[in-house]
């Protein structure tokens, strides 16, 4: 089963302490969603109010054609796999997926065979007689996915469940996680704080920083196209250059900064559109630095900088660059495997005006 | 080097003479309850099963050991699904005066038996309930119930909590919860509240002696044997009780202690 989720104007406070603030969400049935942000943004109380175990001070969650709001998690058509798998330890594994459906009425013979089938899928069929204790954290993790699955939820929320594994395996259930989910088709809630993870998995991310939404989309547009500072900085690496604009029409905006100015087409000011005199923060990832010109694309010279440190990264090189021309902040580049970077070199810097996101600067948008 | 032989001969002979002071009593009671002879007292004349003979054919004494255990067992159970249920709640829902509540179960345990005996007598003649092995038992409830509760409170973790909201969640009422998950997940604590308490209440004289009237339980029963004198028949049922509560100590240490061991 799957059904669309729609979080309407959910506020909740915890005494002076507003953990969300007036978030409204829609997850359409069957997309991979994952709420990302730091420890304290509010994506688990969020998660916790989807699977009723905390209620919101004011707004209205709708599950399917359904007002959930009060409702409380045994009624709910939404199950949670929790952070520590909270598996029952007395249980054996196929009395842990069956839970479910011994409480919804289904006899032993008839849960244990789905029960199987659903251990099946996390490829643990042959572990079914066995405790939670004998299990490693991976299966257990798989265990608790399948007893989570095995009623047949319209959502599943997952909080952090990948957080207590170690990297490689880490990355290797992502992609579990991401299979299955496609195969059952049920809507997928996951809470995380690392953005690799979120971009590995997520049909659409949902980007929070002290209980409110800061960006909501696709890994590609919340990496490429950023709709705030703090969701430019959590995905990954990212350049501030303050500037400002110095005349705007309905295409073009001509920029002025202490690497030179330029000129961005309006699309580029993805928080709101340009207009001259207003303050703005170039946003330009470390991969966007270009050498030099060599292809025909309009590139915009950011003059030269002096190189004040590299290190090799496999895929790159990461260098620290001092600008020439100004004194700010030193940036960070990647540059390409074949750069062969030194200290105390001098590099001519471009980027693409494509690549360049502009975004009110910092007092305008906190 | 001889110094360390020295040290440690002294170790051994402490270790030794600790032990020999908690179960020599033990071991003569054993001991003179196969005497054969009219006396428990030394010299020990010669090796005889008479006095068990003359134990189990005793009707009274086997009596008062069924009661005893009925006693036991039925109050230990009743302890225990109290002591459960206040630690349940106040371990998983905010009450009012929690602390206070928490104190008030326990504060039993600082009360001499013979007090609670005492108050509990009057009570019942208020009551115009005549004694039995019902108020026998109501007394032991009275003294394992504090028991029974602090241990069972303190192996409810908060690790815990996420397993039953997990229950919840896949659609379990709050007294499935506590019947299928909480229950089965505190049983190691649980028995061990239950054969600590069946061991009290089955040694226990001053409660039941006061608290009851035809019907009695061992201890009581032992009693007014002695007061005919000593005999090795007494020594002979003492060593009996001595026997289960090592083999209930067993029980407790090969079940519960090798489960939790492994886990």
């Amino acid at each position: 089963m799957t059904a669309p989720v729609s979080i309407e104007n959910v506020s909740k406070t915890f005494g002076h302490f507003t953990a969300l603030d007036s978030v409204s969400l829609d997850i359409r049935a069957g997309e991979f969603i994952v709420l990302l942000g730091p420890s304290g943004c509010g994506k688990t109380t969020l998660l916790s109010i989807l699977g009723g175990f905390l209620s919101p001070s004011s707004g209205r969650v709708v599950i399917g054609e359904n007002d959930m709001t009060f409702v409380t998690p045994s009624k709910r058509p939404t199950t949670t796999m929790f952070q520590d798998y909270a598996l029952f330890p007395h249980m054996r594994l196929s009395d842990n997926v069956g839970f479910g459906l011994r409480m919804r009425g289904l006899g032993k013979a008839e849960r244990d065979e789905k029960a199987l089938g659903f251990l099946d899928l996390v490829g643990l069929k042959a572990s079914a007689g066995k405790r939670p204790h004998e299990l490693s954290g991976g299966q257990r993790q798989r265990v608790a996915l399948a007893r989570a699955l095995a009623v047949d939820p319209e959502v599943l929320l997952l909080d952090e469940p990948l957080g207590a594994l170690d990297l490689k395996l880490r990355r290797q259930m992502q992609d579990e996680l991401k299979a299955i989910q496609k195969r059952v088709g049920t809507t997928f809630v996951h809470v995380t704080h690392d953005q690799e993870e979120a971009m590995a998995i997520a049909d659409r991310i949902v980007v929070m920083n002290q209980g409110r939404i800061e960006d909501f989309g696709p890994p590609s547009q919340i990496y490429m196209r950023p709709r705030s500072l703090f969701s430019a900085g959590f995905m990954g690496e990212v350049n501030f250059v303050p500037g400002r604009v110095k005349t705007a029409d309905a295409a073009c905006a001509e920029v002025e900064t202490s690497l030179g100015s330029l000129a961005l087409p309006a699309a580029n000011f993805t928080a709101a559109a340009p207009k001259a005199g207003d303050a703005i923060t170039l946003t330009i990832r470390p991969e966007h630095f270009r050498g030099a010109d060599k292809s025909g694309e309009p590139m915009f010279a950011l003059g030269d900088a002096k190189v004040a440190g590299s290190a090799f990264f496999g895929t790159h090189y990461r260098c620290h660059l001092q600008p020439c021309a100004s004194d700010g902040d030193a940036l960070v580049a990647h540059l390409p495997q074949s750069a062969e970077v030194r200290d105390g070199e001098i590099v001519p810097l471009a980027v693409r005006a494509a690549d360049v996101v502009a975004l009110p600067a910092a007092s305008g948008t906190l | 080097m001889l110094r360390r032989v020295f040290v440690s001969g002294l170790s051994w002979a402490y270790l030794a003479l600790v032990y020999a002071f908690i179960f020599l009593p033990v071991a003569v009671l054993v001991l003179f309850s196969f005497q054969d002879g009219r006396l428990p007292v030394p010299p020990f004349n010669g090796f005889s099963t008479q006095w068990y003979e003359a134990v189990f054919a005793d009707r009274k004494l086997m009596a008062a050991l069924g009661n005893s255990m009925l006693v036991a067992i039925s109050s230990s159970v009743v302890s225990c699904v109290l002591g459960f249920l206040a630690a349940y709640s106040l371990a998983r829902y905010k009450l009012p005066g929690s602390a206070l509540q928490r104190g008030l179960l326990i504060a039993p345990m600082t009360v001499s038996y013979l007090i609670i005996a005492l108050g509990l007598l009057s009570l019942l003649n208020a009551l115009h309930m005549p004694l039995s092995l019902l108020t026998v038992g109501i007394g032991h409830v009275v003294i394992n119930l504090p028991l029974c509760f602090a241990i069972i409170y303190a192996s409810m973790g908060d690790h815990q909590i996420n397993i039953e909201r997990a229950a919840r969640d896949l659609g379990a009422n709050d007294f499935k919860v506590m019947a299928l998950v909480t229950a089965p997940m505190l049983m190691p604590s649980i028995l061990a509240a239950f054969f600590l308490s069946v061991t009290f209440s089955w040694d226990e004289f001053i409660i039941a002696f006061l608290l009851s009237r035809f019907d009695v339980t061992l201890p009581v029963e032992i009693w007014s044997m002695l007061r005919s004198g000593l005999n090795p028949k007494t020594n002979a049922i003492g060593s009996l009780v001595f026997l289960a509560s090592v083999a209930l100590l067993l029980i407790l240490e090969f079940s519960l202690f090798g489960r939790t061991k492994k886990q």
